[in-house]
Order: C-alpha cells, then sequence, then structure tokens
C-alpha cells in the first residue's frame, strides 16, 4: 500500500451531533423533503394564494356610498357593473388591444435579437450583448417612462428625426403608449427566446440544409417550432405586464385610460376598494384564458 | 468508374482556424460508388474535410468539385450531398415520418408521395412500424436508422457519415457495420465516412485516407494501409505496430532504417525452446495479458525497446507466472515492413 508522506492512517469521520442529525434525514427523505418546502409552500400559499382570495372576495362586498366604508354584504353588484357598463367593456378591449399589439410588437423584435445573439454572435459578443439587453433593467421605470415622453413630445428626438421627411412625432396616446410599453418589456421577451434558441442544437439548422432546406423552411419547419414555448413564455410577459400598467398610459397615453387607472381611481379618488377589485379580476380572468387558448394548441407540451 | 469525373475531386483544400490550419493542403479524388473511409485521430481535420465537402464551412482556399462541378461556393442546400450527423440531428418536434420525408418536404413533394416515399425508406432501414414514434422514443440504434433513411430518401449523388456509429455499444456497431456495408452495397452511391475507429475503417471501406495534423498521411485500400504503412504515425495509429528506429534497426535486424512488425507476426519463446522466423531478439518477459482468443505479451528487449506480441493461445505459450524470466522473440523477415529504407543499403529492402 502507498502512504502519503504526511498524514498517516485517514481517521474515521468523527461523531458529532449535526452528523447524527445528517444521517437521521439521510434516512428519513420525506421528513427531508417536508423540511425543505414547508418555507416555501408557506409562503406561496398565505402571501400569494390567499391575497388573490381576498381580491376576489373583496370583489363581492360592497362600499357604503355614506360612511364610505366597506360592508360585508355579500353582492354581485360589481362584477355585473364591470361586465355591463360600456365605461369597462370600452377600456378593457382597448387595454386589451395594447396588450396585444405590445406583445407582437415585441415579438418580432426580439426573435431576430435573440436569433443573432444565440446563433450568430461570438461568444464574447453574446456575453456583451446579454449585458446591453438587461442594462435598462438597471434604470428605474419611471424614468425611463418619462424619456420616451421627451423622446415623443413635440420638440422630441423623434420629430427631429422625422420631420425632413415630412414626418411628425406620433405624439401622447395609444401609440406612444405601445412603443413605451414595447420598450419597457423588450428584455423579459428577449431573454426567454434566447434561451430557447440557445437549446436548439446547431446540428439541426445544419440538418436542415443539408436536406434542402433554404433558410426561410429552417425557420419556419425546424426553428419555430421548437422555440414556441420559449416565444409563448416571453410573450405572457409582456402581455400580462401590459394589461396590468397604469402609469406609463398616464405618462404618454394622454388621455386614454386604461384597466390599471380604473383600479387606481377606485382605490384611491373613489374610495371603492370592491368595485377596484370586480375590475382588477378582468385580466386575471384575461390572462387566464390565454395561457388556456396557449395550453390547448399544445405548445406548452415540450416545456 | 470514371477516374476523370470522380464523385468527390478535393484540390489544394485548406481551412485555418485562427492561428492553425486544421485542413492543410488536401488533394484527394473519390470514386464513384466508393465506400471510402477518412481515419485519424481527434483534430486531425477529417471531419473538417467533411463538413468542407457538405458545405457547412467555407475553405480558405482550395476547391471542392462534385462529379466533376466546382461546388465551392455553393451553400449546403445546393449541395447533392447529405450528412448522417454523429448526433443524428433529428428534429425532436417532428414524428420519425416527418423526419425522413423532411428532404421532400422542402424540395416541394407532394404530401401523398413524400409520405410514400418516406415509408419505404423506412421500411430500407427495417423500421416499418416505427413512423410515427418522435424520435425520443427510439434507442440509439433506431434513431441511426432514422438518420440513415433520411439522408439517402433524397438520393444524394454521395453521402457523408460523420462517426456515425460512435455513439452505439460495442454489439450494436458490429451489426450496424454490417448493415451500412448492405445499404452502401443496395443504394450504389459513393459513401464518404469519417472514424477514428481503425478497426470499423479497415472492415468497411474500399479504401482509406489516414489524416495526420490536416494532411492526408497515406491513401490506400485497408491490406496497403495495414501492411505497408509508409510512416510511423500510420504504422502506430491503424492497429499495433511495433516500429524499430534507424539505432534500433540496425542492433536487432542489422540494417538500417525505420521498420515495423506487427504483433501477431511475432512468437515468444522460452530461451531453451527452438524458435520460428529468421529473425529474433533476446529480452525479458515484462507482461502477459489474457484477451480470451489470445494473449497479448510484451517483452522488454535487451537492444533497449519493449515490444508487444499478440499470440494465439494454446498450451506452448508463456505464462504470467514466468513474468521476469528471459525469453526470445522470434519473427520472420518477410513480415519486417520497412517504412524507411536504409540510406546505405537500399538494394537490401525485402519489400516492394
Amino acid at each position: 500500500m502507498l502512504q502519503p508522506e504526511s498524514g498517516g492512517p485517514v481517521p474515521a469521520p468523527r461523531d458529532t451531533g449535526a452528523r447524527r442529525i445528517s444521517v437521521f434525514l439521510s434516512r428519513h427523505p420525506r421528513l427531508r423533503l417536508s423540511l425543505l418546502l414547508s418555507a416555501p409552500l408557506f409562503w406561496l400559499g398565505l402571501v400569494y394564494i390567499v391575497a388573490l382570495a381576498a381580491l376576489l372576495i373583496t370583489a363581492l362586498w360592497t362600499v357604503d356610498t355614506f360612511t364610505g366604508t366597506i360592508t360585508q354584504t355579500w353582492t354581485l353588484d360589481n362584477i355585473v357593473t364591470v361586465l355591463t357598463g360600456s365605461l369597462y367593456q370600452t377600456v378593457t378591449l382597448r387595454t386589451l388591444g395594447v396588450a396585444v399589439v405590445v406583445t407582437v410588437v415585441d415579438v418580432l423584435v426580439a426573435l431576430p435579437i435573440a436569433f443573432y445573439m444565440a446563433k450568430v454572435a461570438s461568444t464574447r459578443w453574446q456575453r456583451v450583448l446579454v449585458i446591453a439587453v438587461l442594462m435598462p433593467l438597471w434604470a428605474s421605470y419611471l424614468v425611463k417612462a418619462y424619456a420616451w415622453r421627451s423622446v415623443l413630445s413635440s420638440d422630441g428626438i423623434v420629430d427631429w428625426l422625422v420631420a425632413p421627411f415630412g414626418g411628425q412625432t406620433p405624439g401622447y396616446g395609444l401609440p406612444a403608449t405601445v412603443i413605451t410599453l414595447a420598450y419597457l418589456w423588450l428584455p423579459y421577451v428577449i431573454l426567454p427566446i434566447y434561451a430557447g434558441l440557445e437549446r436548439v442544437p446547431d446540428s439541426l439548422l445544419e440538418a436542415s440544409g443539408d436536406l434542402g432546406g433554404r433558410t426561410g423552411s429552417t425557420l419556419r419547419l425546424v426553428v419555430l417550432p421548437m422555440i414556441w414555448p420559449a416565444i409563448i413564455a416571453g410573450s405572457i410577459f409582456s402581455f400580462s405586464l401590459t394589461l396590468g400598467d397604469y402609469i406609463t398610459v398616464n405618462i404618454v397615453g394622454g388621455a386614454n385610460q386604461m384597466l390599471g387607472n380604473l383600479v387606481y381611481t377606485n382605490v384611491g379618488a373613489a374610495n371603492n376598494l370592491p368595485l377596484a377589485a370586480a375590475i382588477a379580476l378582468i385580466p386575471i380572468v384575461i390572462i387566464f384564458g390565454y395561457l388556456a387558448a396557449v395550453r390547448r394548441t399544445g405548445a406548452l407540451d415540450n416545456l | 468508374m470514371s477516374v476523370d469525373r470522380p464523385a468527390i475531386r478535393l484540390r489544394g483544400l485548406t481551412k485555418s482556424f485562427g492561428a492553425g490550419n486544421a485542413v492543410d493542403g488536401v488533394d484527394l479524388d473519390i470514386v464513384e460508388g466508393e465506400f471510402f473511409s477518412m481515419l485519424g485521430p481527434s483534430g486531425s481535420g477529417k471531419t473538417t474535410v467533411l463538413r468542407l465537402i457538405a458545405g457547412f464551412e467555407q475553405p480558405t482556399s482550395g476547391t471542392v468539385s462534385l462529379q466533376g462541378e466546382d461546388v465551392t461556393d455553393r451553400a449546403p442546400f445546393d449541395r447533392d450531398v447529405n450528412t448522417v450527423f454523429q448526433d443524428y440531428a433529428l428534429f425532436p418536434h417532428m414524428t420519425v415520418l416527418d423526419n425522413v420525408a423532411y428532404g421532400l418536404r422542402v424540395r416541394g413533394v407532394g404530401r401523398r408521395e413524400r409520405r410514400e416515399r418516406a415509408r419505404a425508406a423506412l421500411d430500407t432501414v427495417r423500421l416499418g412500424g416505427f413512423g410515427d414514434r418522435k424520435p425520443g422514443q427510439l434507442s440509439g440504434g433506431q434513431r441511426q436508422r432514422v438518420a440513415l433513411a433520411r439522408a439517402t430518401v433524397v438520393q444524394p449523388k454521395v453521402l457523408l457519415l460523420d462517426e456515425p456509429l460512435g455513439a452505439l455499444d460495442l454489439k450494436l456497431r458490429e451489426q450496424m457495420q454490417v448493415e451500412l456495408k448492405e445499404l452502401q452495397r443496395e443504394l450504389g452511391i459513393t459513401f464518404i465516412f469519417v472514424t477514428h475507429d481503425q478497426e470499423e475503417a479497415l472492415t468497411l471501406s474500399d479504401r482509406i485516407a489516414v489524416f495526420n495534423e490536416g494532411r492526408i498521411e497515406q491513401l490506400g485500400t485497408p491490406a496497403e494501409i495495414y501492411d505497408h504503412p509508409i510512416s510511423p504515425f500510420v504504422a502506430a495509429f491503424v492497429g499495433t505496430s511495433n516500429v524499430f528506429s534507424d539505432e534500433l534497426s540496425l542492433r536487432v535486424l542489422g540494417r538500417g532504417g525505420i521498420h515495423s512488425v506487427r504483433p501477431e507476426k511475432m512468437t515468444v519463446a522460452r530461451l531453451e525452446s527452438p524458435i520460428s522466423g529468421d529473425r529474433s531478439a533476446p529480452g525479458i518477459l515484462a507482461e502477459v495479458i489474457y484477451l480470451g482468443s489470445s494473449t497479448r505479451i510484451i517483452v522488454d528487449l535487451d537492444a533497449g525497446m519493449r515490444v508487444v506480441v499478440q499470440e494465439q493461445n494454446d498450451a506452448r505459450r508463456v505464462g504470467d507466472e514466468e513474468r521476469g524470466a528471459r525469453v526470445r522473440v522470434a519473427w520472420s523477415d518477410l513480415d519486417t515492413v520497412t517504412i524507411v529504407a536504409d540510406r546505405h543499403a537500399d538494394s537490401l529492402d525485402p519489400t516492394p
């Protein structure tokens, strides 16, 4: 037997309390699992789900118009108001439209950027680009929204750029809202698509070309189906974040209101928390509907 | 065989990555219908040559011609060659049938016809009933056959195979070797096979190019490569060889130059036993390794060299318990291959 110069025989592990606990836990995998999961499950259950449930319950109460306090009498009035009131219908459709357009714009912009990052750029440039995509997230939301307000103003940089060609800035309104929101959520859409493309082996692209597939066919038949779940994941971010937003539309949206503004007004100025809760249920229902639709297409099967 | 219009012609093919040349001025003609192997250790440039032929890489200089036509500047989808990838590169989101039909689909073949032809291709690789499965549900050998069917269904002029058997276990590999050979005979198209496994190359090929450091070290039939290696590298890489340097050749063989003797051509005898062959050298028995059908014996020659001998198992052979004993290694001078001739006496060279 070879013995190392220093040391001599390796001592047996010492019998400490920590060691006994480790031994006990390694023999009781169920106990180990419950210790591991109890804290996060507590968080998820109490803070997350209970808060959502409280929202739902609040929507079924009313506010005493005279005293302004919440009375805990059960009623569907708020829900009915939200579903039938023409203001709520208009704002819901507007919010939905903005969310869809923002998502489409983001996916269309993110796809080529993510493809370049994952499949074309060198390793070095890949790192630089990931940082560049993440960098806007370091700045405050408000600062970025106000920056766009200045960019889109009547004497802003957009106006200056397009004026020689006879154009003018879109000004404040829904187009400005779409532009600003699309800018704000772009990193959240690029990153999942980039990660999805990273997982597509280069050899699959080569195999497609080798079998006679031109760039178009390769993208349509091989790349898109494989990164579809990643696109869906990215679109869920931009779609749901837009549905809940109310600050951007306040800053660059002109007189337009989105669902978030109605919630905000009802919580604050109108002091009608139950109605605000009922309005807040709309985006939740829409997102659930979106997820269900996505699930039906089978896009989440490969996740 | 048309010699003037080979299936593949490479002229001065060079590919540089950064500082070094991965492929360094390769000239090669591959004959129509040939089973051609490119053999070499990893990093020898064989896979790069394959990728240059397929069009996945652009050469730094030189040309690639396919049946007399210069295709150097053409994209992979414009070349009539198809590749079986090392990792098979099957599309995971498509069924096996759609994978095989892919090449026909992007060429605009109608749905009914392409499914029919894909089914026929799956039948030839004996995967008739597997069309509806996803690649993830198949074993390694089955995926390998799907990749073969997918590459051959579009009837390429040349099929490129990049270490296609590397990921399979030994038994399956041997079975697939036979199937590959049969498939090639059946289809009658040129196969270019890249491998680092010298046994596989010797078994399958009509001709072999041995690659080393981006160049072709030797080109020939398996028998030529194995029996008459032209460099110490080929002698050592293809099979095992006992290579005698110039100095050792003088001491052991009595003539200069570089020579090699295959282990299976040598025998080991105890000092007192009669020896077979007209060459022998004394030494000390260093190791006896039992291999089942044969035994590998390692002897440290007194001349200052370690030789490997492979003997059939019989009663006369030396045993493990004789380790350290003095023995003689014997062989026939006819089995001595001259790699580099004696500069002083060329006429004594026994090999043609």
